[in-house]
């Protein structure tokens, strides 16, 4: 019965080829979608985490608490020891301190005066201790658009959008003008070794990168940092094990009331983290529902003009003793049927397309232009194992679906009048 | 030896809502048909011949009196017994054909053996042998679009005798067919009729089916006119 199913699904193309399309465009689509939200979203995480939150994160209570304003003055005291301490106690993190903070940068003309000036926002990283990972972690070597990395005290890093701006160039140098974590003026010149490009609206609009060391003499942070940041070694965060750490290093800090206590975070419980890890499932889930939903409806019409187009055939396998149950479950293996091709060439096509996103991306940082989100200026499609099931959940459930609403008309066929309607 | 009564139809009518009123269909029908008869249900349009064909072949039931069908109340039938009484003991024919279009020849026959769980050979051999009866082994790869009509009511024919039924009903089957092919399709029935003692009931008002019953049974207003057996003495 299955082979003489299969005959006619292939043969009538009445019956096949319209919900193969529906079926393979829903699919594909489903297929794209999860692969491009996925890509964004992996890509943002872990832009997040790299530039901003870590996998973990510790900064003082105080300054946790304003940490949008990067108060300098709330940092960390005795972070060498701090992180020494991390490091025997969670070998399989690796940690880090760095220092953000606001200033304004001053560009000279020939004769010292004021060329350009703007506010910018500065990283503070360890970029000259040997084994140090953090260039990396800001893929600094990828981003270079001119110039190389800091080699030397004094040195630092230009976002690409400021250079263009004030139209710098590397080797020229800049007057950094910012305030001490005592409270008082400072003023240090750099140097700019390199112009970048990180890709990220939020960052390439106005940032300084320079050596953890040059910021602490530049702002007066001697063994100060305003944040330490823990980083797995896997490279991938587990929000298991990074609670458990969290919880183990806040403990020993409990019963203090000092508000320059340091307090751990997780990456999930930084600010609006927690939605972006969720959002990537939950905007698959939808897509899902959207697709398992239009699809239905047009199959299910599909399914209703098909039943119109079959009412002879259902007829005379009723006349022929064929039950109703035994019609309408032919119905549905038929549905499931269509709806594995349809999903089979659905998820291929999808997979070609992702692929092609993946490995091109999309630009989109014409949208990104004033966002302060950390998203990828290209946005590009990432291929996971899911990918390849997916598609089947919309793909067989629509088809499914449809075909099961508009079986439930043979169960409306009235056996007495077949002859009558046999008779056309 | 008499035959054995496959069909007993005792005070049996039927009838039908139209608007708020009803409609009688057949009044008071009182009947017998033998195994290996070969009669029609004659009579003009709306006389009830297909209201009887329909409850004899377990598509409708009487609303008052009783019919058996090979020893099976019609009336108390569920659906899943009357679809199984279909499937093993009765044949249909029907004036259109009816054959699966994208099927071929040879899978339309087969059909019904599908749903009686034959296995491949056993379907293979019936259905060559159904198919030899009405003379289209020749066809058994063509689809229904390639064959003439009375090609096609061959393959019916073949389709509605390859499970042996011990019942065929054939609702107007020469209605679309030219004369010679009627003739033809009517004498393989008959021929079938008497080399496998099925049971073929008509419902038709063609004269050229008439001619070659055994048993006619007039209908007029849903109530039996007439019923006669035939001398064929003058035909043959």
């Amino acid at each position: 019965m299955i082979k003489f199913l299969f005959k006619g699904v292939i043969r009538d193309r009445g019956r096949s080829v319209l919900p193969i399309i529906v079926v393979s465009i829903g699919a594909m689509f489903t297929v794209i979608l999860h692969c491009w939200i996925n890509g964004i979203m992996v890509e943002s995480l872990t832009m997040n985490a790299n530039f901003n939150n870590g996998h973990v994160k510790i900064n003082t209570r105080a300054y946790a608490k304003e940490a949008s304003q990067m108060p300098i003055d709330l940092a960390i005291i005795g972070v060498n020891k701090l992180t020494k301490e991390l490091k025997l106690s969670n070998p399989d993190f690796d940690w880090v301190h760095r220092t953000r903070f606001g200033a304004l940068i001053d560009f000279p003309d020939s004769i010292g005066e004021t060329r350009a000036q703007g506010p910018v926002t500065g990283w503070a990283i360890d970029l000259f201790s040997s084994g140090s990972n953090e260039a990396d972690r800001f893929n600094i070597s990828e981003a270079l658009v001119s110039g190389k990395i800091p080699a030397k005290s004094s040195e630092a890093l230009l976002s690409i959008d400021l250079a263009q701006k004030f139209n710098i160039k590397p080797g020229e140098e800049f007057t950094l003008f910012g305030t001490s974590m005592d409270g008082s003026m400072v003023f240090r010149n750099f140097s700019v070794s390199g112009i970048v490009r990180f890709g990220s609206s939020a960052i390439d609009r106005g940032a300084i990168i320079i050596d953890i060391s040059d910021a602490q003499l530049a702002l007066q942070m001697e063994d100060a940092a305003s944040e330490i940041l823990g980083f797995f070694n896997t490279g991938k965060y587990n929000d298991e094990i990074a609670n458990n750490i969290a919880a183990s290093f806040n403990k020993k800090y409990a019963s203090s009331m000092d508000e320059f206590a340091p307090e751990m975070i997780t990456f999930k419980q930084q600010e609006g983290m927690a939605d972006l890890l969720n959002i990537s499932e939950t905007m698959s889930s939808i897509f899902i529902f959207v697709f398992v939903f239009a699809m239905s409806v047009v199959l299910w019409n599909a399914g209703l003009l098909g039943s119109l187009r079959r009412f002879n055939e259902f007829g005379v396998r009723l006349a022929l003793g064929e039950g109703k149950n035994h019609i309408y479950k032919t119905i549905i293996f038929e549905g499931v049927f269509v709806g594995l091709i349809g999903t089979m060439i659905g998820t291929a096509i999808g997979l070609l397309f992702s692929y092609i996103l993946q490995e091109k991306g999309l630009d989109i940082s014409g949208m990104m232009k004033n966002s302060t989100l950390m998203m990828p200026a290209v946005a590009r499609a990432s291929i996971t194992p899911s990918a390849i099931y997916i598609g089947f959940i919309p793909g067989v459930l629509s088809m499914v679906l449809g075909s099961a609403l508009a079986g439930i008309r043979i169960y409306k066929r009235k056996t007495a009048s077949l002859f009558k309607e046999l008779e056309v | 030896m008499e035959n054995r009564s496959l069909i007993s139809i005792s005070n049996l009518s039927k009838r039908f809502k139209v608007g708020n009123g009803e409609f009688l269909a057949l009044k008071n029908i009182n009947l017998s048909i033998a195994e290996g008869e070969f009669t029609g249900l004659v009579g003009p349009s709306g006389s009830g011949k297909t209201t009887l064909l329909n409850i004899i072949g377990s598509l409708d039931i009487p609303s008052d009196g009783t019919a058996e069908v090979l020893g099976k109340s019609i009336s108390t039938l569920s659906h899943k017994q009357a679809a199984m009484l279909r499937n093993l003991n009765i044949g249909f024919i029907f004036q259109t054909y009816n054959l699966l279009p994208v099927y071929t020849v040879f899978e339309n026959v087969e059909f019904a053996l599908l749903l009686q769980k034959k296995t491949f050979a056993e379907r293979k051999i019936a259905v060559m042998e159904a198919l030899d009866w009405v003379g289209l082994t020749d066809k058994v790869k063509s689809k229904p679009s390639q064959l003439s009509g009375g090609e096609c009511q061959r393959v019916a024919i073949a389709r509605a005798m390859v499970k042996r039924p011990q019942i065929v009903l054939a609702d107007e089957p020469s209605a679309n067919l030219d004369a010679k092919n009627s003739h033809h399709i009517v004498q393989t029935m008959k021929r079938l009729n008497k080399e496998l003692k099925t049971t073929f009931i008509f419902a038709t008002h063609d004269e050229k089916v008439m001619q070659y019953l055994d048993r006619i049974i007039s209908l007029k207003d849903g109530e039996i006119e007439k019923d006669e057996f035939v001398n064929h003495a003058k035909n043959e």
